[in-house]
């Protein structure tokens, strides 16, 4: 094997690691190079930023109450949510980890790019409406609606936050990486710039101007990547067979460069068309799966996202609008992968002596837009990467701010009697504290490993905001104390079996192979059921006064969710 | 929401007939989605030389189509859903609302 095809075979391996573990939504995009100044992709950025500025400066003048920071005053429409939420989904990483995937394992980034899809119709019939009849502002308002407040918002806040943090830190680890590759400037100013642009988008604008740049940028990516797989697609005369049989063509050609028999490079270059080593064991591929589907219905800052709509049937629209969206630019992903096989490996240009990727795997997206759209769509598609990473992370801290501003602060601290200027100022401070977080463990991380770290946002989402939830929207045995005491207990799991899985206790804290004590890819099939088997079981067993009650409330919060009568109206006062 | 206002829409036969249809519904798609998900991720598991199988002379493997067919399903039946729920289900809680409200 030369040295050319091992190194090629290592990425591959990595990448899959990398896939299997973690790289989710907003994953890591690894140790980038610096590349040269990039003043085309800078410039259009300034466009992107001076043109959201004008909209947080509109949507300013419209941010009066609590009710427009946190849901934009309930005023966006199924159609607009639907698209600010597949803008939330629709991350840096997961256009260039998902392409780049697919340029690598071919037919394995297509399995990892479905895990993401199919979590949004559970979402749809089973929360999506009763979310938006029970809620408010937060998911806390529903998992605590007929409970002790305290106790349910304080374990809601906790999972938020926790959540919040871990994919917040793979954002600004992500969005230093990908600046430094695109535009060629330092880490630490890309992170600083996000941090500083989405403060003033969240303190100024709340979820309105979060709404608006996060439909801008899913419109400018959607239109970007659109236009790749058209460009793709046309070279091959609109026929998916051609492009496949030059994609397995360019993949034998490598595999026989490296010296494979003709035999073996051709089965070598056939693999792509078919499953390869993206699933290992059938534990890990369910467990994995269940963190990516139920992760989707506990993800804070999606959830939140159910209150700025005005009714349960734009509730119900948003997410089909959501999930049209992210189907499509799955299938685009999955051509601009191809696409990359044939126009960027086949390229001198865009390869570095080893044959590898110019600036590191996750460029496969970004060559290509190069190769069939020279270096003005290069700079446009660097521009919408980093606008792409600005955007989640705005939504990101919105969600985070309001668990403390609304449930700490206003439920728990100030027992409801807290009013809306004071809420609203909590939660411009907690912005700024967040965004400062944000900012230093985004450099403190520079330089770790923090693929899991989405992955484990998922997994914790899935353990432990999910269940609490469903049992407390769904279950009428559900009590207080189990859903805390559950709720806890899938979160401390989900993290705990995650830090002695083999891609954090192997990979990122370096201990020997094969010593985590923890198999599998995912927690989410223990931890899950952890966090279901913990909430049932402290119910069940829960004899106390505030039992009965919680118990006794169900009625009328099933009349509710169902029928939405007596829910927070359009505008939220 | 009152006491009085919550008994009325429960002995609202449409109430309950609403929820029973409603939560049917919804668990029957929910359980499709789940077979079709982890029947796609079994096969991925089990049977990776049936996906790999080519379809005709060309490269195009059976795996293609039906990857893309999960793809296109997930739309589907969030669709299904949403149609109906916007349609009949809403009509239901309307007649519901104008009933315990008036």
């Amino acid at each position: 094997m030369s040295a050319r095809m091992l190194a090629r075979s290592l990425g591959a391996i990595a990448l899959l690691g990398a896939c299997a573990t973690a790289m989710a939504a907003g994953a890591d995009l690894g140790q980038a190079e610096k590349q040269p100044t990039n003043w085309t992709a800078i410039g259009m950025f300034a466009v992107f930023v001076v043109g959201t500025l004008f909209i947080t400066k509109w949507a300013a003048a419209k941010t009066k109450s609590a009710a427009d920071f946190y849901t934009a005053g309930g005023g966006i429409t199924g159609f607009q949510n639907g698209l600010a939420i597949a803008g939330d989904y629709m991350s840096a990483a997961s256009f260039l980890g998902i392409s780049a995937a697919v340029m690598v394992g071919g037919f394995d980034g297509l399995i990892y790019s479905i895990g993401f899809l199919v979590g949004w119709p559970i979402v749809t019939f089973l929360l999506a409406e009763r979310l938006r009849n029970l809620g408010k502002f937060t998911f806390a308002d529903v998992a605590a609606f007929r409970f002790s407040q305290t106790p349910v918002r304080v374990f809601a806040a906790s999972g938020t936050l926790v959540v919040v943090a871990f994919y917040l830190i793979a954002q600004m680890v992500g969005a230093g990486q990908l600046i430094k590759l695109l535009f060629g400037l330092e880490y630490w100013i890309a992170v600083v710039i996000v941090g500083a642009l989405m403060m003033v988008y969240v303190l100024f604008g709340g979820m309105t101007a979060t709404t608006w740049v996060q439909i801008i940028k899913a419109c400018l990516l959607l239109a970007g990547a659109s236009f790749m797989a058209f460009m793709v697609l046309y070279h091959f005369g609109f026929s998916p067979e051609a492009m496949f049989a030059k994609a397995v063509e360019v993949k034998t050609g490598i595999a026989a460069a490296a010296g494979k028999s003709p035999t073996e490079a051709a089965a070598q270059g056939f693999s792509i068309m078919g499953p390869g080593g993206f699933i290992k064991d059938p534990i890990s591929a369910i467990s994995f799966g269940m963190a990516l589907m139920f992760g989707t219905a506990g993800l804070p800052h999606i959830l939140m996202r159910f209150f700025t709509v005005p009714n349960a049937k734009e509730a119900r629209k948003s997410v089909l609008w959501a999930t049209t969206w992210i189907s499509y630019f799955y299938v685009l992903t999955f051509i601009i992968g191809f696409g990359a096989i044939t126009f960027v490996l086949t390229n001198p240009q865009f390869l570095d002596a080893k044959g590898g990727l110019l600036g590191g795997g996750n460029m496969a997206a970004v060559h290509l837009a190069n190769a069939v759209g020279g270096n003005v769509f290069l700079g446009f598609i660097s521009a919408v990467a980093f606008a792409t990473i600005l955007a989640v992370v705005a939504g990101l801290t919105l969600s985070g701010a309001s668990a403390v501003s609304h449930d700490l602060y206003s439920t728990v601290i100030m027992k409801g009697k807290a009013d809306g200027a004071a809420e609203l100022k909590v939660s411009r401070i907690t912005t700024v504290c967040l965004g400062i977080v944000a900012v230093v463990l985004g450099i403190v991380f520079e330089k770790q490993n923090i693929a899991f770290m989405v992955s484990l946002a998922f997994a914790i989402a899935a353990s432990a905001n999910f269940p609490v939830l469903l049992m407390s929207v769904l279950w009428k045995g559900c009590t207080t104390r189990g859903a805390v005491i559950g709720g806890f207990l899938g979160l401390v799991s989900s993290v705990l079996l995650t830090l002695v899985s083999p891609a954090v206790w192997e990979v990122t804290l370096g201990n020997p192979k094969g010593s985590a004590l923890f198999p599998y890819a995912s927690p989410a099939l223990f931890s899950m059921t952890i966090g279901f088997v913990g909430i049932w079981l402290f119910s069940i067993l829960d004899r106390s006064p505030r039992a009965a009650q919680d118990r006794a409330g169900f009625v009328a919060q099933q009349v509710r969710s169902e029928t939405g009568i007596g829910a927070s109206g359009a505008s939220g006062h | 929401m009152e006491i009085d206002l919550t008994t009325r829409i429960l002995n609202d036969p449409r109430y309950q007939e609403l929820k029973a249809k409603r939560s049917r519904f919804g668990w029957w798609l929910t359980l499709a989605m789940l077979v079709v998900y982890y029947g796609f991720i079994l096969l991925v598991a089990f049977a990776k030389p049936f996906l790999a199988t080519r379809l005709g002379a060309g490269v195009t493997t059976v795996g293609m189509p039906i990857g893309l067919a999960v793809i296109v399903f997930t739309v589907l039946i969030t669709g299904l859903y949403v149609r109906r729920a916007n349609s009949e289900y809403d009509a239901l809680t309307e007649q519901i609302a104008k009933a315990a409200l008036k």
